[in-house]
């Protein structure tokens, strides 16, 4: 519905192009070939008797919807459906994506992934909170790896002795 | 027994103290969550599922009952406090609270939300005691083509009727039914949509699942547009409410739990529309009496009709095993982790478990009055956390709770692709709920359509082969047509209002 306000509004000022969202192509065709694959994935299922319907139909409905929303969603972004990216709290839309953000929190979890199983969770818990805190701009990294430390290894204990779940100690063996 | 007896065998075995700490501790925990800016009760809760994880059942849901309750508490102190509501439900709350702690009355607007949401609660509950047993009685003798039916209903309604954009909601639909096909087919044992790997063949974890969409698709996305000019946060004391207050509050409390439970019992994607419906009720009764300038009903009202919806989808998560919000869900992916089957055989196989429940969700609703009134200033100086250290934070808990189920990077890598996808759900407006309705029902929805046919031996008349069926489709039919017209009153309503305000 702010779509249509703003597009209302837009027109009251300075009369533009119609704005498209081509970015929104991209979920289409990502979306379709999800569809697709499922399809395909299907199709390679064996059937067993006894059971008329079998492992594939849900899959070919859910499949064919996929691609058929793709298709619809590719036809209202080319007629200028614009999408309108949800608001919060601490959500400023009126800014462009900073995307570079996101990919230093990507990379943190990345290392996160990477890690956790050599160095313990005490460890890459410590790496993961204080390299999130540099991604998102903090100014404060001595205090965040102070913080993110004394948090990881609190869980650590927290888990072990709370819920009896004792999560990988890693490089610590022994000292945890 | 009646239901009243088992509600109090359920109240003495929730009360011992043991228990009631456990009830303390998720309502404290859940308010902390909740009242944290970007977190909802639905993320509240699948964030803090491991802290339950090592209980036992019952302590575990009587912890669970607190912070869901704690959760949603949370979120309208946010909404008051911020005037930045960050779920559709604290909508409604934010405008009039907002305006009310603006000029210095945000005692008494979180008095209202507070005694509000646990009148509304207590009665949702006792409503949830009365009508979930009956409705299971019912519900045990439909069969697989109506059950089918009924799903079907509830995902045409988040994603087709309910939402802004049809096209945008059957796309987050398709996606979670495809998420939920991942992993063995339950009757063949093959795997599907599995690559070669074992872990996906194994079924995802709903847990990872949620948690990637709601909380690291969140942070991420707040991540991209992170507010640089810090909010204006309003000081509070202790909530407190004059007579006058008082004398205002009750009737909307009453009519905003009307107004709440029913909706919340239906697949209405929770509390947006009894929320917005309490609101206007309020603003008409009160003949627009300060309504734009902070008018206590206008708190009140959507507040109570918010926490008796909360409750209201108790009765088809307890009575039918199909849950009609986020949270549902999310409890729902919890009480499967026990081992427990959800469904009409629920409440007689688990009777003790459900009872305990329901009595802790009417302790956990008073322990959250007791508590949080005085608290309250506490909870408004978490809004003060600067942002990198709280979206750290919440990075952290959620590749904690990732890792800590089965101790595998693996999972943690799961998290981070749906968290990928929460992130662009929220850049391309796509909505959360159908995708999580998705992924929980399609596998139910895939049982019992085949279950159907095999019984009418692969016939596709054996979906409308019971009356209830042939009704629910109907009803569906009815559903995609009718809404077109109620959805232009709902969409100019709030222009109107708007316009109101600028004059």
């Amino acid at each position: 519905m702010t779509d249509r306000t703003d597009a209302a509004r837009t027109e009251e000022t300075a009369p533009e192009p119609p704005r498209r969202d081509l970015a929104q192509l991209g979920l289409a065709a990502a979306l379709a070939v999800v569809g697709l694959v499922t399809v395909y994935d299907a199709s390679q299922l064996g059937v067993g008797f006894a059971d008329p319907v079998g492992p594939r139909v849900f899959p070919y409905v859910v499949g064919g919807g996929l691609v058929v929303v793709a298709v619809l969603l590719a036809v209202i972004t080319l007629r200028g459906d614009v999408p309108e990216g949800e608001g919060g709290e601490d959500v400023d839309l009126t800014q462009g994506a900073d995307w570079v953000t996101v990919a230093k929190l990507v990379a943190v979890l990345l290392v996160t992934i990477a890690t956790v199983d050599l160095l313990g969770w005490a460890v890459t818990g410590g790496i993961l909170f204080a390299g999130a805190c540099w991604a998102l701009g903090s100014q404060t990294l001595i205090r965040d790896v102070i913080v993110g430390v004394v948090l990881a290894v609190a869980s650590w204990y927290g888990f072990f002795v709370g819920l009896g779940i004792p999560l990988t100690p890693g490089i610590l063996d022994g000292i945890l | 027994m009646d239901s009243a007896g088992l509600l109090l065998d359920g109240l003495a075995a929730a009360a011992t103290p043991e228990n009631l700490m456990y009830a303390a501790l998720g309502v404290l925990l859940g308010t902390f969550v909740g009242v944290l800016p970007g977190i909802g009760p639905a993320m509240a809760v699948a964030l803090l599922l491991p802290a339950t994880y090592a209980l036992e059942p019952t302590q575990a849901f009587i912890m669970f009952a607190g912070i869901y309750y704690g959760g949603m508490y949370g979120g309208s102190t946010t909404s008051i406090l911020l005037n930045t509501p960050g779920e559709s439900a604290s909508v409604m709350t934010a405008i009039e609270g907002n305006k009310m702690a603006k000029s210095g009355r945000a005692a008494q607007a979180l008095a209202t939300a507070a005694i509000g949401s646990f009148v509304a609660g207590t009665i949702g509950t006792l409503l949830v005691v009365f009508f979930a047993p009956p409705l299971a009685d019912v519900a045990v003798g439909i069969g697989a083509p109506s059950y089918f039916a009924i799903m079907v209903l509830a995902l045409v309604m988040t994603a087709a009727v309910l939402g802004a954009s049809v096209v945008r909601g059957l796309a987050a639909l398709f996606t979670g039914l495809t998420i939920g096909l991942v992993g063995l087919d339950l009757n063949t044992g093959q795997p599907r949509l599995s690559f070669g790997s074992t872990h996906l063949a194994d079924r995802l974890n709903i847990v990872v699942v949620a948690v990637g969409i709601f909380a690291l698709g969140e942070a991420l996305w707040v991540a991209a547009h992170l507010r640089r000019t810090p909010l204006q946060i309003i000081p509070v004391g202790r909530p407190w409410m004059g007579r006058d207050d008082l004398r205002r509050s009750w009737g909307p409390w009453l009519r905003g739990t009307a107004l709440g439970f029913p909706f919340g019992a239906i697949p209405a994607g929770g509390a947006e529309i009894p929320t917005f419906l309490s609101y206007v009720t309020e603003r008409k009764l009160a003949k627009g009496r300060e309504f734009g300038e902070g008018a206590i009903e206008g708190v009140a009202g959507p507040e109570a009709a918010n926490n008796a919806s909360a409750a209201g989808m108790f009765v088809p998560l307890l009575a039918l095993g199909i849950p009609v919000t986020a949270t549902a869900s999310v409890m729902l992916a919890a009480l499967t982790n026990y081992g427990i089957q959800p469904g009409p055989q629920l409440l007689d196989e688990q009777s003790d478990l459900v009872w305990t429940l329901l009595a802790s969700l009417l302790i956990g609703n008073t322990l959250l009055l007791v508590l949080n009134l005085p608290l309250a200033p506490l909870w408004a100086r978490l809004l003060r956390i600067p942002r990198p250290q709280l979206y750290a934070g919440i990075l952290f808990f959620a590749c904690l709770g990732a890792y800590a189920t089965n101790q595998d990077p693996f999972d943690i890598g799961l998290l981070l692709a749906f968290g990928l996808l929460g992130l662009a759900m929220r850049r391309f407006g796509l909505p959360v709920l159908p995708l999580i309705l998705g992924v929980i029902l399609g596998p139910l929805m895939e049982g019992e359509l085949r279950e159907a046919l095999t019984i009418s031996g692969g016939d596709l008349s054996g979906l409308v082969d019971e009356p209830l069926a042939v009704v629910v489709y109907g009803l569906i039919a009815l559903l995609l047509v009718v809404p077109r017209l109620v959805r232009r009153r709902v969409v100019d309503e709030p222009a109107a209002r708007d316009e109101e305000l600028v004059s």
